[in-house]
């Protein structure tokens, strides 16, 4: 079997590239550091020195402007230098391959590299190219992994349960193409959390998810009893109306959040979205705005979690 | 070039009548001129000696593409033991004119190396809409027509070109695959697939074009050759036409008997391989399907390609492998405790029947095309030790058992290290 391709000769994170291999410790390394980054961000002056004279490359094939923003936000409260590059409208059209541009990066002594890329695996291939003083943290690969959004959700989780190890967690969506769906389930599984549950219609269920440790709900209200936390998924555009499902409108009859849904989980359940949420297909606004929502709360942690990432990677050499 | 050579001391592993002993081996005139004792007034003008050594029957190899450098991948295939090769036809441009075959026949014939069959077009272009002169093809120098790996989507040219095929009694050969299913998979659809967020081609794409074809074989009678199954399924829906007494035949690639989705591992570009690499429920079932005859043969699916190939995430690498060196090596490890002569049958007379040529043997009389090796030599896979052009193999860094000493084509001694 390979070496882990994120963690150093120590065993230290030396990329972020997905949460599954991640050793529980470093999972906790990270949300306890983000904890002590949620104070700075609290601050009337939110920098704090980490990474000053360190440049991170925001390196963008594929457009997300809010991902994006929050790593720049992120990297710029630990005082480091940051460059966003849109690869996918500059040097790709123009048919450089994607290590060529990465080492053409890299010779501008980068120091860290964030990646969204629309091909699964992508950052894997740019880690394995560097050489062991750059970072690179995955913002999203294709279908594979969205990591910082997974251990953002997870530290939401804990700033309002505490206890990983006594928690129900639905995961409803359009489970398939997500790379979130699968960097939360493995962050909540490697946590402790004994029961995962993924929730939607077989078409949007990838084969063999069972095997992630998670039980399979194909109907709402069962998935739902019980639950302490409702993890929502964005339901793409492109894939409402085709051979996946038949309609927005018949998504969110089956398998959008109402208030009457809300109701089965346990009283107090928190109900996330990574957003940008589609309301009226799979949430209803009146959950998205009500009591039980933690959505607006994720985005703040997220800027202390991807702090916490950068700042430990670049700790470790 | 020395024309009369003897062999001396070699273990004789004849996979035709499953002997195997130690005897001298007499050539001339590019034939087995003697076993044991040499023929009257025999005056070697080579020798080489092979105690400890294996000597069988050249390998051959159902598909090999040899990409840009006829001469490389030939030499890549003498130094696997490999006599014989058949190409399938989407080079570029692909095998769909007379012109081109006859062309490609005589540069492998002028580098006198291993015998190179080119496998035709089944439709102009491989596009899958007109029917190629299959006749004229023939004629050329085709031993069979294929689609390669260009799926057939209308079945109603599937239908046309097996009628068509089976009225000369041309043979076909078909990867089953159905194009719909396939369509923008890069993986296995199954564990693997869905923890690295890769699209996932399912068993079903290749079962249902299994099905089909062998309905289409049942109504038509045409002489069809399945290649390279990757799914268990498949091997049962083959082993109940065989019992039926349809007259397929299908081969494996030596990849899928030794890998499965476990070894993508981290997005390991070198294992995009087409037909994916599937469960290691199917590997198995692809194993025992070589073990009770229902798999006839094991190709290299030889696929060189430069590292920018694979040097791109993975569902953007040209999926393929090299693999003519590899062949020997692999097929020693899993014969496992087979007997050699069994184990090498896959290799060597079943491929070369699907062919339509003479059963090799190491009879008096039989063509000398001889791979000689040492089934204990140890070596390590690795560009340094590959002759082929292409360095892509999910291989590389292993250690095999069982290395090519000698290859003889036509009597001639053509590789030696």
């Amino acid at each position: 079997m390979q070496r882990n391709p994120q963690l150093g000769p120590k065993g230290e994170l030396s990329h972020l590239l997905t949460i599954d291999g991640l050793p529980k410790d470093i999972l906790l390394q990270i949300l306890d550091t983000a904890r002590s980054f949620v104070s700075v961000t609290e601050r009337d002056v939110k920098k704090v020195p980490l990474l000053r004279g360190k440049s991170v490359f925001n390196l963008f094939f594929e457009p997300s402007t809010r991902t994006r923003t929050t790593f720049e936000i992120a990297a710029k409260r630990l005082s480091a230098d940051v460059i966003n590059l849109n690869v996918a409208t500059s040097s790709q059209t123009k048919g450089e391959t994607l290590l060529d541009t990465v080492a053409n990066l890299a010779a501008m002594n980068a120091d860290m590299f964030v990646v969204r890329h629309a091909s699964s695996g992508a950052p894997h291939l740019i880690a394995r190219h560097m050489g062991p003083e750059i970072h690179v943290i995955n913002a999203g690969d294709g279908r594979h992994a969205h990591p910082t959004q997974g251990l953002l959700d997870v530290y939401t989780i804990r700033h309002y349960k505490e206890d990983f190890t006594r928690l129900t967690v639905a995961v409803v969506g359009d489970v398939l193409h997500s790379r979130v769906a699968r960097s939360e389930i493995h962050a909540l599984t490697t946590l402790g959390v004994p029961e995962v549950r993924v929730i939607g219609p077989r078409t949007l269920i990838p084969r063999d998810i069972e095997k992630l440790g998670v039980r399979v709900f194909h109907d709402m209200d069962r998935g739902l009893d019980g639950v302490d936390v409702v993890m929502m998924l964005r339901l793409q555009n492109e894939r409402m109306n085709g051979a996946l499902l038949p309609s927005a409108n018949e998504y969110f009859r089956s398998y959008g959040l109402t208030p009457e849904r809300l109701a089965k989980a346990k009283p107090g359940a928190l109900v996330m979205h990574p957003g940008p949420m589609n309301r009226g297909v799979e949430i209803d606004s009146a959950v998205a705005d009500g009591p039980q929502s933690v959505i607006l709360h994720q985005v703040t942690f997220g800027i202390a979690v991807r702090m916490a990432v950068m700042a430990i990677l670049a700790g470790n050499g | 070039m020395a024309d009369r050579v003897k062999i001396s001391g070699g273990r004789l592993v004849d996979p035709a009548s499953g002997s195997e002993r130690v005897a001298d081996l007499y050539i001339a005139d590019g034939r087995i001129v003697g076993v044991d004792t040499a023929p009257a007034g025999f005056e070697a003008q080579a020798g080489i000696d092979a105690s400890g050594m294996v000597v069988c029957p050249g390998l051959v190899d159902l598909a090999v593409r040899l990409g840009s450098s006829l001469e490389s991948e030939l030499g890549a295939a003498l130094a696997g033991g490999v006599t014989s090769v058949a190409c399938p036809p989407d080079m570029d441009p692909p095998l769909d004119e007379p012109g081109l075959v006859e062309m490609l026949a005589r540069r492998a014939e002028s580098l006198a190396l291993s015998h190179v069959y080119p496998v035709g077009a089944l439709t102009q272009g491989l596009a899958g809409s007109r029917l190629a002169e299959m006749n004229e093809l023939a004629e050329a120098g085709c031993v069979a027509f294929s689609q390669a790996d260009e799926a057939l989507a209308d079945n109603t040219v599937l239908l046309r070109a097996l009628q068509y095929a089976a009225t000369f009694d041309l043979p076909v050969w078909l990867r089953p695959q159905d194009a719909s299913l396939a369509r923008h998979g890069v993986a296995h659809d199954g564990e693997i697939a869905t923890r690295l967020g890769l699209p996932g081609i399912p068993a079903l794409a290749e079962t249902i074009a299994v099905s089909t074809i062998l309905l289409m074989v049942a109504e038509t009678g045409a002489r069809v050759h399945l290649c390279r199954l990757s799914a268990g399924e498949s091997v049962d829906l083959v082993r109940d036409a065989k019992a039926r007494g349809l007259t397929v035949t299908c081969d494996v690639s030596a990849h899928h008997v030794h890998l499965s989705e476990m070894d993508i591992g981290y997005f390991d570009a070198h294992c995009r391989l087409t037909p994916p690499l599937r469960s290691l429920r199917d590997r198995d079932a692809l194993v025992r399907g070589l073990a009770d005859g229902t798999i006839d043969a094991v190709c290299s699916d030889h696929c060189p390609m430069a590292e920018d190939g694979k040097e791109v995430p993975f569902g953007e690498a040209t999926p393929g492998a090299t693999g003519l060196e590899l062949l020997l090596p692999l097929t020693l490890r899993w014969g496992g405790s087979a007997d050699l002569a069994s184990t090498l049958r896959p290799v060597t007379i079943a491929p070369a029947r699907i062919l339509g040529l003479p059963q090799p043997s190491l009879e008096l009389g039989a063509p000398a095309d001889l791979c000689i090796f040492d089934p204990a030599a140890w070596w390590r896979v690795g560009p340094e030790t590959l002759r082929s052009r292409g360095r892509n193999t999910p291989f590389s860094g292993y250690e095999v058992q069982g290395r090519v000493r000698y290859t003889l084509v036509g009597g001639r001694i053509v590789f030696e290290q």
